[in-house]
């Protein structure tokens, strides 16, 4: 193999697991909590709409868990994001590399966890009498693309700007939890009025949850739902590449 | 005449005072104007103007005053700083900089940070791992070396900063202040590794406040004060200068 290449993809080990070290303690703790935790979720969801609040919608808990699980893998990486350069601090003030490696292998990393969280999904079908679609063979790569081009754009804008504004981070966290209200994870994209359907794409996670949803639960790969995603993606990397272009080189100055 | 592996060609490099930024965006959108016109204005000049080269496989050393700029020079050289103005040219691979303090990553192990460090350098995993051993045993750090570094003593880091950096076949090695904490038998196997690596034609650039080492070690020194250079030259006259001073 190419050597640089090898390089590149040590470099990516080597720092996927330093911090699967810090953040888990170990890889498997790490998977466990990525299935885990959303798992915590759909059993309170479930819990308070289905059994209190008695909502009238089939295979609910299948429902929740094919949303959670992929909104799991961005939350995560997202709410990590604003620290990881201050966490790296040592090896960015000590070593010239690529610093975009470090969100970039946060994000691999957490993509990693969630493909193999799927296996619970497939189980969580089979509960309710559901198979597989040999749509997913092309329909989760797909997605996988699309939601990680998303979901490390944002990670390079928010860990380049938290440098500067270290109180992002508490920003951050509101963000993410009014963002998980405002997408249709425990509640479907019918159930939102009429007058406010329209506003459903504004929320950059909205096309992307239904995706997933769609896929998972009927095998649907809808273009125009990925495609809006997608637009989504590659604006998110653009802008949050340009940020870090424009930062990264003042790293090691504020750190 | 060698090829000049570094070259600082009239740098000046001034840091923005972070701080009034840092404190977040709150403070920052409150006071918008003022922390504006600070941030643009107030800038604290840390070199003015340096001009100086270093040769292939030479041994040269800065000295001057705590603050004078020292380890900002070991920055751009090693290209995690950049230049304000002027122009900073380097040849080859590079060292990670030896510095005091934190090792490198505190919840990882000793070996676990000589395979990042060594990556992190340049080298692919398999390059590091035919090292490891070597490493191991010229940090003296015995079975200590599968704990976290977050248990060593600031000796025992600088014994695992210099062995690693050492080992890993640098073209350019940056060690500012280093050989200070580590205990006399390690400050020998330092001195004696340097002398090998002179040999070996490796380029070093060392920062020291011992003027003993700078003296049987450098070939030339660069004598910083008050951020720009005082007096360049033979080693021992810039030493001999520097100590008249002070
Ligand atoms: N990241 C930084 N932000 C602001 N000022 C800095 C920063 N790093 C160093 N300085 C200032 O620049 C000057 C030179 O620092 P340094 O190069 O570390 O000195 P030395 O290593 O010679 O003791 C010091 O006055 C220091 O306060
Ligand atoms: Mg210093």
């Amino acid at each position: 193999m190419n050597r640089k290449v090898q390089h590149f993809i040590d470099l990516v080990l080597v720092l996927t697991q330093k911090d699967l070290k810090v953040r888990y303690k170990s890889n498997i703790l790490g998977y466990l909590w990525s299935v885990a935790n959303p798992l915590a979720f759909a059993f309170v969801f479930y819990v308070a709409f289905k059994v209190i609040m008695r909502i009238q919608m089939e295979a609910y808990a299948l429902f929740l868990i094919a949303g959670l699980f992929p909104w799991q893998w961005f939350a995560n990486s997202v709410s990590v994001t604003p620290t990881v350069f201050l966490s790296n601090a040592s090896i960015i003030k000590k070593v010239n590399f690529p610093r975009n490696i470090i969100p970039f292998s946060i994000v691999l990393q957490d993509m990693l966890h969630f493909i193999f969280s799927i296996p619970v999904i497939v189980l969580f079908m089979l509960i309710y009498h559901k198979l597989p679609h040999w749509s997913w063979i092309y329909g989760i790569p797909i997605l996988l693309i699309v939601q990680f081009v998303f979901a490390y754009g944002i990670s390079l804008f928010v860990s380049s700007i938290n440098l500067f504004f270290r109180d992002l981070e508490r920003l951050v966290g509101i963000l993410i939890t009014l963002c998980f209200y405002f997408t249709p994870i425990i509640y479907p994209l019918e159930m939102i009025p009429d007058k406010y359907q329209s506003l459903v794409n504004l929320n950059p996670m909205c096309p992307l949850i239904i995706s997933w949803r769609n896929l998972f639960f009927y095998g649907k790969v809808e273009w125009m739902y990925i495609f809006i995603s997608l637009g989504y993606g590659v604006l998110a990397l653009l802008i949050g590449y340009a940020v870090y272009r424009k930062l990264s080189w003042k790293f090691a100055e504020v750190l | 005449m060698s090829e000049s592996i570094v070259s600082f060609e009239h740098v000046s490099k001034s840091y923005p005072q972070y701080h009034q930024i840092t404190g977040g965006i709150k403070q920052f959108l409150f006071n918008l104007p003022k922390a504006v016109r600070l941030f643009k204005t107030a800038r604290y000049l840390a070199l003015h103007d340096i001009s100086f080269e270093v040769k292939q496989g030479e041994t040269f050393g800065i000295i001057g005053r705590n603050g004078a700029g020292k380890s900002t020079t070991l920055g751009l050289i090693a290209g995690v700083l950049k230049s304000t103005i002027g122009k900073v040219s380097v040849k080859g691979k590079i060292s990670p900089l030896l510095e005091l303090g934190a090792g490198f990553n505190s919840d990882l192990t000793g070996r676990e940070n000589i395979f990042l460090n060594g990556v992190l350098m340049g080298l692919t995993r398999k390059e590091v791992a035919n090292k490891v051993d070597d490493i191991i045993e010229f940090s003296e750090l015995g079975e200590f070396i599968e704990q976290p570094i977050r248990v060593y003593s600031s000796g025992m880091l600088a014994r695992l900063g210099f062995s690693v950096a050492s080992s890993l076949d640098p073209e350019i090695l940056l060690i500012d202040e280093i050989l200070a904490v580590g205990d006399i038998t390690f400050q020998h196997k330092c001195v004696e590794r340097m002398m090998s690596f002179k040999q070996k034609k490796v380029t070093m650039v060392f920062v020291s406040h011992s003027m003993e080492s700078m003296v049987s070690l450098c070939d030339r020194a660069m004598w910083i004060e008050n951020h720009t250079v005082k007096m360049i030259g033979d080693a021992k006259a810039v030493v001999k200068e520097f100590v008249n001073q002070s």
